[in-house]
């Protein structure tokens, strides 16, 4: 009976297989293959469009020492397995998952391709070739808390979210306990749509929230309908993940923008060194992969002053927005005064802060 | 000059094979005109869409893999098309299905041995058949239309997933994300027999398929399937309860779209998450169809649609067509074939006008 | 507290809107027998046109465009109801996997299409009314609300009145209920139910051009998320009754909105999921109910789903 095993037919149907992409050449020093899988599109203007620049950005710095490609909406089920084997397959040494729901399957492929480098975005199971990247989100959600804050005239602010993991609790926490800083008063409510993606259920609850009383929105949500809404309402919003003003620009204040470039290079320049280790990178504004988006007309003059300084306080260290003392909903005290939460509480974090309306 | 279409007195059997061949045939030669014109590269995207998966043997497990659910649902479900019941909520049970059996699994977390898992796909199996009972009961005692009621259900058995996940079965370990905990080693099945590269889901597809095909062609009860749906009177001069058949299609159909759903969790992924649902259950009934509610047209025709999901991946990293291609073939095929059922019962016929003759004539 | 209500009325609306276009459209193609499950696909393929059209010719067109944009939405969605309606009347296929092709097909192809105008914006198509009535914070309750909504109600009262008043209706309801014996009084069965399913896929056209123009005026792959499946749940709620129709539209609209209202105001005690699921289980009641009740006028139309095959 013929074995039909992996191990028999990879090499055998890996040099069969006609793939354009794939290059011959024994004597030059080869081009490193980095891989993307993408969870969206990458005109989406958001989250995948942010990896795509990064990647763009790889290309640039290291020209001619490597080469990227992509594959583009990558359902995250069972079917992103070929599409992670088909990129291993085709010679890709180091590829980035972009999305936490690939984190089984980065880990289940990887295991079949141990001479390729693997990089899970916002996950946390790591193996001898998995590394996983995450970004301090919540740094930026900081800056925008502070501006909603200043800037909310209701003293009531909103926040769209899909679902309560500890990404999404960190940014809503972030985003209330600076907003309280500048306004101690200032409470914002919050719905979680329980979906990754329903533009129309988000363009409600902001106009929900906006119903209630909420003059500043900010999301969590793939698409930039809360922008739109807040455009309408006549009311202020922050984009989420790259700079959303063509959506909004009136209400858009300004947004976090997310820079992947910087790590993506490192982390090639690491293959390529042969300096890779599988890591859990967790990088923030200091780092290069965080900025904020051009803050829009409507943000005064002291405001942004204020912003900036949180931005070089986040960069230099003196500044943590989760610096006790911090209550939860329920009034207890969960951060003693002074004292900073660790990076584990965080990754874990389920509660909201008092004065979060959930 | 006209085109008459003439009953046959018995479908075609030639073009019950033809068809579904053509209409395969016929979808790669749009798919390569029209993507042509779009502006990608036509030819090469049918190629690596449809040939690539069959030619590459380090494909074959994927097809394999994305096959076998496939065809375990669609053979319950061409089961009842016969008898023109038609349950759309295969996903529903399907979805029902790989609860019920993770449910076993995590009462049970420190089972050892393989009867674990047959408990699991008993539970999965009784799953799928409660879920397609419901309407069952009200098709027979209500006379509520199967078609609603299954539908409704998928969206209900959704959000009773969605609950679960993110709620009274959300992994501790999971940082809070809507996903179960992982089965146990005990509990889950290989990716793929041991020694060999074949999903054990599709070795149960296989033994499926023969015994389906028993049941439809040498059983008194595929008869009387057949007949019911074809020709309701007649079925019920010959004994054969109507009533009885909606139940038993409905609950075989139901079951095996959880068996299905249980062996996916059981050897892919081995846990539950909000991506579980990947629309099998409404693929399966592409597949009924373009199978020709045959047990091996069936199997065939999962392969092929198996093929496309999997070829339509490659195509997006070789040639970057989007990925909605997928569909757009899927969609065009069942087209096809739809329109070509026509052939099966009719004959086309190309009729020269006859001389005209005077009325007088004509009545004498 | 009058804002209050009057904040509260207008989302609904909002929300309610896309599914009563579709769910309008739908119940005409299903009293005269014919069961399309495509309706998200065809709306799908309606907003992707919409939107491509407005921002198309917004610039030439300036405030004509979105209208335009919204005629087109029809027609594509008509057109491709008539891929479906050429394959079930004239070619006798099965409604029900025709239906799930169409879906399957609209889903793809408004992707294709609409790939090139992810990111793009066009300004929402959301007032008819001069700004003084529409933006007056007590009377934008009747008047602030984008062409599509007033749209959809007058074509629920249009639809209604001709389904029980008129003689055309009264045919249409006649090929639902018995077509060969509509067909031997001389009725034009098959033309009926083409016109009656391009209707129901123009309206799930417009239904779908909503999301794409009114709510979020951009376009994203599938934003319709499934609201094509509550539009056929709504039919069958509304026991395919005009009225029920919009009385049932807005029953769902504002179980929606409450769902929203109720996490924002801090009260999560029961899950989204068990209000997600609420109108198909209600669907499903509510056949049981009037299934076996027997009450006629208000059951599913005797041929809904069963190809016509005349004898002759």
């Amino acid at each position: 009976m013929a074995l039909l095993t992996r191990r028999n037919f990879i090499g055998t149907a890996a040099a069969g297989l006609a793939l354009p992409a794939l290059r011959r050449s024994a004597f030059a020093a080869e081009p490193l293959k980095v891989g993307f899988v993408y969870l969206g599109a990458i005109g989406d203007y958001g989250w995948t469009w942010s990896h795509e620049q990064g990647r763009k950005a790889l290309i640039d710095a290291l020209k001619g020492q490597v080469t990227a490609n992509y594959v583009e909406n990558v359902k995250e089920d069972a079917s992103a397995i070929p599409v992670m084997k088909d990129l291993a397959e085709q010679g890709n040494k180091l590829i980035f998952t972009t999305s936490y729901g690939y984190m089984d399957q980065t880990i289940e492929v990887a295991k079949q391709f141990p001479d390729v480098k693997w990089e899970h975005c916002t996950g946390y199971k790591r193996a001898d070739n998995v590394g996983t990247y995450n970004s301090r989100f919540y740094q930026g959600r900081a800056v925008t808390g502070s501006i909603a804050g200043a800037m909310s005239k209701t003293g009531v602010i909103g926040y769209v979210g899909s679902f309560k993991i500890p990404e999404v609790v960190m940014g809503v926490n972030a985003f209330t306990l600076a907003a309280q800083a500048v306004n101690p008063k200032i409470t914002s409510k919050l719905v979680m749509i329980d979906t990754w993606f329903d533009p129309a259920k988000e363009a409600a609850a902001a106009e929900t929230l906006a119903n209630l009383g909420c003059d500043v929105i900010a999301q969590h949500v793939d698409s930039p309908a809360v922008l739109q809404v807040c455009e309408k309402r006549k009311i202020y919003g922050f984009g989420y993940g790259a700079d959303m003003s063509r959506f909004a620009p009136k209400a858009h204040l300004t947004a976090s923008l997310d820079l992947w470039g910087p790590y993506y290079i490192s982390r090639a320049k690491a293959v390529l060194d042969g300096t890779w280790k599988p890591d859990d990178t967790w990088w923030g504004f200091k780092e290069g992969i965080l900025a904020m988006a051009p803050y829009s007309k409507a943000v005064p003059d002291n405001v942004q002053a204020a912003a900036d300084k949180m931005i070089a306080g986040w960069k230099d260290g003196s500044y943590d927005v989760f610096t006790g003392p911090i209550s939860d909903q329920s009034g207890k005290e969960r951060v003693p005064a002074g004292e900073r939460m660790k990076d584990a509480d965080l990754l874990v974090m389920d509660w909201y802060v008092k004065g979060v309306q959930s | 000059m006209r085109i008459r279409l003439e009953k046959r007195l018995t479908p075609s059997r030639f073009m019950q094979v033809a068809t579904p061949v053509a209409s395969v045939l016929l979808t790669m030669a749009l798919g390569a005109i029209i993507f042509q014109l779009i502006g990608f590269d036509g030819p090469h995207a049918i190629y690596e869409t449809f040939i690539t998966p069959i030619v590459s043997p380090f494909k074959w497990q994927d097809v394999a893999t994305k096959a076998a659910p496939l065809i375990i649902i669609a053979l319950g479900l061409s089961l009842g098309n016969q008898a023109k019941i038609w349950n759309i909520g295969a996903e529903g049970q399907y979805i029902i299905g790989a609860i019920a059996g993770a449910g076993v699994a995590f009462a049970l977390p420190d089972a050892q041995g393989f009867w674990i898992i047959l408990l699991m796909i008993a539970a999965g199996v009784l799953g799928g058949m409660a879920w397609a009972a419901v309407p069952a009961f009200l098709k027979t005692r209500y006379r509520v239309s199967e078609v609603l009621s299954t539908l409704m259900l998928v969206y209900v058995a959704l959000q009773v997933l969605s609950y679960l996940i993110g709620g009274p079965w959300k992994d501790p370990n999971g940082h809070n994300f809507p996903q179960t905990p992982p089965l146990t080693a005990a509990q889950q099945l290989p990716h793929a027999i041991p020694g060999t590269a074949i999903p054990p889901g599709l070795a149960v597809a296989v033994v499926l398929t023969l015994v389906f095909w028993l049941l439809t062609t040498r059983s008194v009860y595929g008869f009387s399937v057949r007949t019911v749906g074809a020709a309701p009177n007649a079925a019920r001069y010959g004994g054969f309860d109507a009533s009885r058949t909606v139940w038993t299609t409905l609950l075989i159909s139901g079951g095996m779209a959880g068996l299905a759903g249980i062996l996916e969790v059981a050897s892919q992924l081995g846990q539950i998450n909000l991506g579980f649902p990947s629309g099998y259950g409404f693929t399966a009934i592409i597949v009924s169809f373009l199978g020709r509610l045959n047990p091996v047209g069936v199997f065939l025709a999962g392969l092929i649609l198996a093929v496309t999901y999997v070829g339509g991946q490659v195509a997006q990293t070789v040639v970057h067509v989007p990925n909605a291609t997928a569909g757009i073939f899927q969609a065009t095929m069942l087209f096809f074939i739809l329109a070509s059922d026509i052939l099966v019962r009719y004959r086309v016929r190309v009729i020269r006008d006859a001389p005209r003759v005077a009325p007088a004539e004509a009545v004498a | 507290m009058l804002t209050f209500i009057i904040d509260a009325l207008v989302t609904v609306v909002g929300v309610t809107t896309p599914i009563l276009l579709a769910a309008t459209g739908e119940l005409v193609v299903e009293k005269s027998g014919v069961l399309n499950l495509g309706v998200e696909g065809m709306m799908l393929i309606g907003a992707v046109t919409g939107f491509a059209v407005a921002l198309t010719y917004g610039d030439s067109l300036g405030d004509f465009a979105p209208w335009l944009g919204v005629l087109c939405a029809a027609l594509a969605g008509a057109a491709s109801s008539m891929l479906f309606a050429v394959l079930i009347l004239t070619l006798g296929s099965n409604q029900v996997a025709t239906g799930l092709a169409l879906t399957i097909f609209g889903i793809g192809l408004s992707s294709l299409i609409g790939a090139g105008y992810v990111g793009a914006v066009i300004p929402p198509f959301d007032t008819l009314f001069p700004d003084s009535l529409a933006g007056d914070p007590l009377w934008r309750v009747i008047f602030g609300y984008s062409p599509l909504v007033y749209f959809a109600l007058i074509m629920i009262f249009v639809v209604g009145w001709f389904l029980n008043r008129t003689r055309a209706g009264l045919i249409l309801r006649a090929v639902g209920e018995n077509d060969i014996s509509a067909h031997s009084i001389g009725y034009p069965v098959i033309a009926i139910r083409y016109a009656a399913i391009a209707f129901g896929g123009a309206l799930a056209g417009i239904g779908g051009s909503y999301f794409s123009m009114v709510i979020t005026p951009m376009w994203a792959e599938q934003m319709t998320a499934g609201r094509g499946w509550i539009a056929l749940a709504l039919v069958v709620f509304s026991g395919w009754r005009a009225g029920r129709l919009l009385a049932g539209a807005y029953f769902f609209g504002i179980l929606m909105t409450l769902e929203l209202y109720a996490k924002a105001s801090g009260f999560s005690f029961l899950p989204s999921q068990f209000w997600a699921s609420m109108p198909y289980i209600m669907a499903v009641a509510v056949l049981a109910v009037i299934s076996a009740r027997g009450v006629t006028g208000s059951e599913a139309p005797a041929c809904l789903g069963r190809p016509f095959l005349p004898s002759s």
